[in-house]
């Protein structure tokens, strides 16, 4: 559909700022890979090794070309391709994410539909103030936080990792929870399940004010307008007045704030990985600072560059369905 | 410059939107006196190593100390002067250049508009943490590339509501309205023009500020803000993280509280002056 | 034969600057298979009587006193369930002002108007929007286009749909809430024809909402004519416009043009309407009346009869 084709100079955008951002700011990536041991001339080589003094307009060619190519270099430290890293660890940022979001949306929205209901009064202003104080929160101190007080003191959850060990899960969609109930294997679902619960509340927490704050908004305009009086005269009850006519109309700018948030989402999984050991993007992204390692920074900002532009999509997509006003 | 005006707003406010200006001015105000004079108000310097490592919380340190035997209550308030200063130097170069190159994209439009246009979206849409992530990998870490880092994620916020503000007020028609009655351009712009953009700075500065110490804690947390020995709360953070599993909790939770307690200050502030200064607001 | 009657009805607004006192003791009787109209300025309090009604004064309005007698009940004194259930769109319906606002831009009005009955009649969907259609049809629109969406239509469009939708559940009495107010005077003039010709037909008893005198004259059978909250004449329509009593009545119609006659100049009734926190006291015209005597400024005119049907207050009687 015509959507998905105005998702692409959107990427190209993306793609080409994370080019400018390597390339053109001040910053030498190579001694910084190197280290202050090496000469002046294995420095050379080593930049003529990677293309970087070629002229800038040609590295930027070579780099779109690769990238069509899904081609994102070679790791500095495994020396394999950047996109086979990359690949495996995908999956897991994709199921941490998508945990994140339904936690999030799932204590978001009713929290905000309730506000909005009870606005004015007490349960409104403390869920408001709820809500603020999730929207201080760093995210890893609330990861922190949770594996502090749930798992280390009350010993319930895992503290870290995805899985005690990877040898029941068939390799299907790379997402454990869903691998394993496909293969009904119910062990192993409750056990990536009980990896999940930390990080993806960590995340829902995160994302929780934004989602809360806009369906309240929402919902207190649907409640203003005119066709809620319509709907009250016409004899229906309060419950489907407030579900049938109010919310459906809260949801839509609720659905678009989700996607103004995904992208810092996906920054906020990067910080939960990190906390949580999970074997996704965002450890990778640390690791291959830490070791300088610039191909793989780079290949890994480009792919969350490109969730979020296919979230974005969905979500576009998603909300011409729910909205009959909206055309092409 | 007229202030009165913004006090009478600040009276007529509803009381919740009242209590949480004070309470986030408050806090705030609280972080400055630390930045100022938190070195009068702690026992010890931030790299004095004065006592046995990782000792818990006691009288005698109220936060515990930490792998090296400093005094974590003394780092943690020193920390708030580089988390602070930092955040403030990236806010206000954010501010500066967001806000003309705003001013200017509104008011001339044409070619220049859009370029600025694509160039701020481009900014805007990236996940914005990830950004930072990336600025201080290339330029490596430091004061310098936090701030710059920062600064650059958060200029095109600055952007689009000034440039927005100015389209508007552009196109309301009034400015030639005031010059058609002989309003010299410098009363216009001091008296009636600047009105509007300031309740938008105000808010956005606060709310800047709060993203700002976010953001460079979180590139501390991840080894990518300012180096140590320097006691930045992100970094500390992650340096106590190792230690997490043997139960010594004081190293990450009293920097992770400071953090919050910041954040949560500039937060309540620019809540606060939103509902305060933005009576379209208040009717939610 | 009188269907509804309106006793001493006053509803006030408790707002933060004061109480707006939006009725004052209003009388009103609609008599079945007649229209009344009611006018006034804005703000005089119309909509708000008609919204007390349906009991649908949001807070912070509250209706304080007051009765309304239909069907031997009063309804201000039903239950919340009894008045939803039972009275609400079943026996009464409104049509709105504003037709642009008042439906719902996610649903479509198929569903809108079969969604009464449904819950009314207990029909299932399949059924109700049949209903809807033929509904459709009876206003002038189109039956296939039960599945557009409220955008697709325009404001004369609407306007009909709100009809449909009020006559949905065969309602004994429909309240038109200035229903062509919003509408440019070609399309106006088609709904007001819709209006008469459906109410002929089918027998319905109606209160017309409206500021123009001239729908009135062509429409109705009674008419009250209020001001600031409080009624100033009533009675059946050629009483009232050829032998009005009260001094707001004579002025009402002597602002309004005739295309007939001789050119006079429009004379606008002088000042403007009360503020109904702190309305004059005494009768509430007296500060644009060019009548007022002294017991004006300090008395409340009693609502008297002085005609066949015919009522007024006003001291000068």
């Amino acid at each position: 559909m015509v959507r998905l084709l105005l998702a692409i100079p959107t990427v190209l955008l993306l793609v080409t700022t994370v080019f400018v951002v390597t390339h053109v700011l001040p910053g030498d990536p190579v001694r910084m890979m190197v280290g202050d041991v090496a000469t002046e001339e294995q420095i050379q080589a080593i930049r003529h090794d990677l293309g970087l003094d070629r002229p800038l307009y040609i590295q930027y060619l070579s780099y779109m070309y690769n990238l069509l190519r899904l081609d994102f270099g070679i790791s500095i430290n495994t020396r394999l391709p950047v996109i086979r890293e990359i690949s495996a660890a995908f999956p897991t940022t994709i199921e941490l994410t998508l945990v994140g979001l339904m936690f999030g949306v799932g204590a978001g929205l009713p929290l905000g539909v309730l506000a909005a209901l009870k606005r004015g009064k007490m349960a409104d202003h403390l869920l408001r103030a709820f809500s603020l104080g999730c929207y201080s929160f760093p995210i890893y101190v609330t990861g922190i936080l949770l594996q502090l007080g749930v798992s280390l003191r009350l010993g319930v959850l895992p503290v870290a990792g995805r899985i005690t060990s990877t040898a029941d899960i068939p390799r299907i969609t790379g997402l454990y929870v869903l691998d394993s109930l496909l293969a009904l294997n119910f062990a192993t679902m409750f056990d990536a399940l009980s990896h999940l619960i930390l990080p993806g509340i960590t995340l829902g927490i995160y994302l929780l004010p934004m989602i809360s704050r806009m369906s309240r908004a929402g919902m207190v305009n649907a409640l203003t307008e005119d066709y809620i009086v319509t709907a009250r005269a016409k004899g229906l009850t309060e419950s489907t007045v407030v579900y049938r006519h109010a919310f459906r109309n809260a949801l839509l700018p609720t659905v678009t704030v989700i996607g103004m948030n995904f992208a810092g989402l996906v920054g906020g999984s990067m910080l939960t990985e990190t906390v949580f050991s999970f074997p996704g993007l965002g450890r990778l992204m640390y690791r291959a600072i830490s070791s300088r390692d610039f191909e793989m920074v780079q290949g890994i900002v480009v792919v969350y560059a490109l969730i979020v532009v296919v979230v974005n999509t969905i979500i576009d997509i998603v909300y011409r369905f729910l909205d009959p006003r909206v055309k092409y | 410059m007229r202030l009165r005006p913004r006090f009478a707003q600040f009276e007529s406010a509803p009381r919740s939107a009242q209590i949480v200006t004070i309470a986030g001015a408050t806090i705030c105000a609280g972080l400055i006196i630390l930045v100022f004079f938190g070195e009068e108000l702690v026992p010890y310097g931030p790299q004095q190593m004065v006592a046995d490592i990782l000792l818990a919380p006691s009288s005698k340190h109220l936060m515990g100390t930490d792998m090296l035997g400093r005094d974590v209550f003394s780092r943690v308030v020193a920390g708030a002067k580089w988390s602070v200063s930092v955040s403030f130097i990236a806010v206000s170069m954010s501010m500066v250049i967001g806000t003309t190159l705003g001013a200017f994209s509104g008011y001339f439009g044409s070619y220049l508009d859009r370029v600025l246009m694509v160039t701020m979206d481009a900014v805007y849409i990236f996940p914005s943490f990830v950004l930072a992530v990336l600025i201080a990998a290339v330029m490596g870490a430091g004061i310098g590339t936090s701030s710059l880092a920062v600064a650059i994620v958060m200029i095109p916020t600055f952007y689009r509501i000034i440039r927005s503000i100015t389209l508007s007020i552009k196109e309301s028609g009034f400015i030639e309205a005031e010059r058609a009655i002989g309003a010299s351009g410098r009363y216009v712009i001091v008296n009636h023009i600047a009105p509007f953009y300031l309740s938008s700075l105000f808010v956005l500065i606060s709310l800047g500020a709060a993203q700002a110490i976010l953001i460079t804690s979180g590139l501390g947390f991840l080894g990518l803000g300012i180096p140590p020995p320097i006691p930045e709360w992100g970094t500390d953070l992650a340096a106590g993280r190792m230690y997490l599993m043997s139960g010594t909790w004081w190293l990450t939770v009293f920097p992770g509280i400071m953090i919050f307690l910041a954040v949560l200050g500039f937060n309540l502030l620019s809540e606060g002056l939103e509902a305060v200064l933005n009576p379209q607001i208040r009717r939610l | 034969m009188p269907l509804l009657r309106i006793q001493d009805l006053t509803t006030h607004f408790f707002m933060k600057q004061g109480t707006v006192r939006a009725l004052d003791r209003v009388d009103l009787v609609l008599n079945a298979k007649h229209v009344l109209g009611v006018a006034g300025e804005s703000g005089c309090g119309k909509s708000t009587m008609a919204y007390s009604i349906m009991r649908l004064i949001p807070p912070p309005g509250r209706i304080i006193e007051g009765e309304i007698w239909y069907e031997d009940r009063d309804i201000l004194r039903l239950s919340d369930e009894r008045v939803r259930k039972d009275i609400r769109w079943k026996r009464i319906s409104m049509v709105f002002q504003g037709a642009m606002n008042a439906l719902n831009p996610l649903i479509t009005i198929g569903d809108q108007i079969a969604e009464p009955i449904i819950a009314h009649k207990g029909l299932d969907r399949k059924k109700a929007l049949e209903k809807a259609s033929s509904l459709l049809g009876s206003v002038g629109i189109d039956p296939a286009r039960v599945n557009n969406y409220p955008f697709e239509l325009s404001g004369g469009m609407k306007q009909r749909v709100m009809i449909a939708m009020a006559m949905a559940c065969d309602p004994e009495i429909i309240i038109a809430d200035e229903p062509t107010t919003a509408l440019d005077v070609v399309v106006a003039a088609g709904i007001m024809n819709l209006i008469k010709d459906l109410q002929k037909r089918i027998g319905l008893s109606m209160i017309l909402i409206t500021h123009d005198l001239s729908v009135i004259a062509q429409t109705c059978h009674e008419v009250v004519i209020m001001y600031a909250g409080k009624v100033a004449e009533s009675g059946d329509v050629l009483s009232v416009f050829e032998n009005s009593v009260h001094p707001y009545t004579k002025e009402l119609i002597g602002a309004f043009p005739s295309i007939k006659g001789t050119k006079r100049e429009l004379r606008a009734i002088k000042g403007n309407p009360p503020d109904l926190i702190d309305p004059p006291p005494g009768c509430r015209f007296h500060p644009r009346c060019r009548f007022t005597k002294e017991i004006c400024t300090k008395e409340e005119p009693e609502f008297k009869e002085v005609g066949k049907g015919h009522f007024a207050s006003c001291h000068l009687l």
